[in-house]
């Protein structure tokens, strides 16, 4: 087993680039190359060598979480093809989906005096995960035309929606607290 | 990380938090959005006819600096000329609230917000003319 620093993430785990990856081989592959480069394997080895390992473990685990989150997956196929998301510079988005956007961030910040703010929160991320799905599918439509253009758009918007769910659980472990 | 004291002043006691109607042909408004943080900007300006910026609201959701950014904006824009307000730069808005690097991106989602609702009260302004020669 070898790992080269010049493959790309696919390429580590034998895998062709495209949105779909199997899961069951993503973690075998995974666990193998954990295994390969254990710390114990390298205890005894020259430093040079134990810095290689070491370097060559924070690809594979870097290469794993990237390939694992299917935003993270959608953005580096985006990379690999030269697409930039411009995320912090291109602030222009579709009006409607921003205000989409507004009025979920909205009842988010209302959700916990709600009547019943576990049923508020809920209804926040049905709505979310329904959208990421329509992401990811529309990701792996565009992807496959090779319309860059759209899956450009489709990850930029996913983003806003990814972040709005670690937001709706961060409320949620809030309440959790305060019970 | 540490915000300013500044930041802090306007992240604490945000100026001009609201709303305009959108459909007043004297109201501009700018939807922006950073993809990078998933921060979502409005900011609405109400303009006289001579072309002056009367009032300024803005709601955003988003970190810190992007609250103070847009909050202070609306400040800066109130009484100044639509000239004069497309002048503003993120440049000024960073050297104002002392932003770190990291934060330079709030900047320039407030700019862009800015820029988005001279874009908007001017389509609105130019829709209105077209009417008026038509008629």
């Amino acid at each position: 087993m070898q790992v080269d620093f010049s493959n790309n993430y696919f390429e580590l785990f034998e895998l062709p680039v495209s949105f779909n990856v199997p899961t069951e081989h993503l973690d075998t592959r995974f666990r193998s190359l954990q295994r390969f480069l254990h710390p114990d394997k390298f205890a005894s080895a020259a430093d040079a060598e134990r810095r290689w390992s070491m370097q060559a473990a924070s690809f594979v685990n870097e290469a794993y979480q990237t390939l694992s989150s299917p935003l993270k997956r959608a953005s580096y196929i985006l990379s690999l093809n030269g697409i930039s998301l411009d995320e912090e510079t291109d602030t222009q988005m579709s009006p409607m989906f921003l205000m989409e956007q507004m009025e979920l961030r909205e009842a988010l910040g209302e959700a916990p005096d709600a009547a019943d703010p576990y049923a508020a929160l809920d209804k926040i991320s049905k709505q979310l995960t329904g959208s990421q799905a329509s992401s990811a599918d529309e990701f792996a439509q565009a992807c496959e035309k090779e319309d860059w253009p759209t899956a450009r758009t489709v990850v930029r918007q996913w983003q806003f929606l990814e972040k709005l769910g670690s937001e709706v659980q961060a409320q949620e472990a809030r309440l959790d607290d305060a019970l | 990380m540490a915000y300013s004291d500044k930041v802090l002043d306007h992240y604490e006691n945000p100026r001009n938090v609201g709303v305009l109607d959108k459909d007043d042909p004297n109201v501009g408004t700018g939807m922006v959005g950073a993809p990078a943080c998933g921060d979502v900007m409005r900011l609405q300006i109400k303009v006289s006819e001579d072309g002056v910026v009367e009032d300024a609201k803005f709601k955003t959701y988003g970190c810190g600096s992007a609250i103070a950014s847009s909050s202070l904006v609306t400040e800066m824009v109130k009484g100044k000329t639509l000239e004069e307000v497309e002048a503003i730069k993120n440049q000024d808005i960073v050297d104002e609230l002392a932003l770190p690097p990291v934060k330079i991106h709030c900047s320039v989602l407030a700019e862009d917000a800015i820029a988005a609702a001279i874009a908007d009260i001017k389509a609105k302004r130019e829709e209105q003319s077209d009417q008026k020669a038509s008629a």
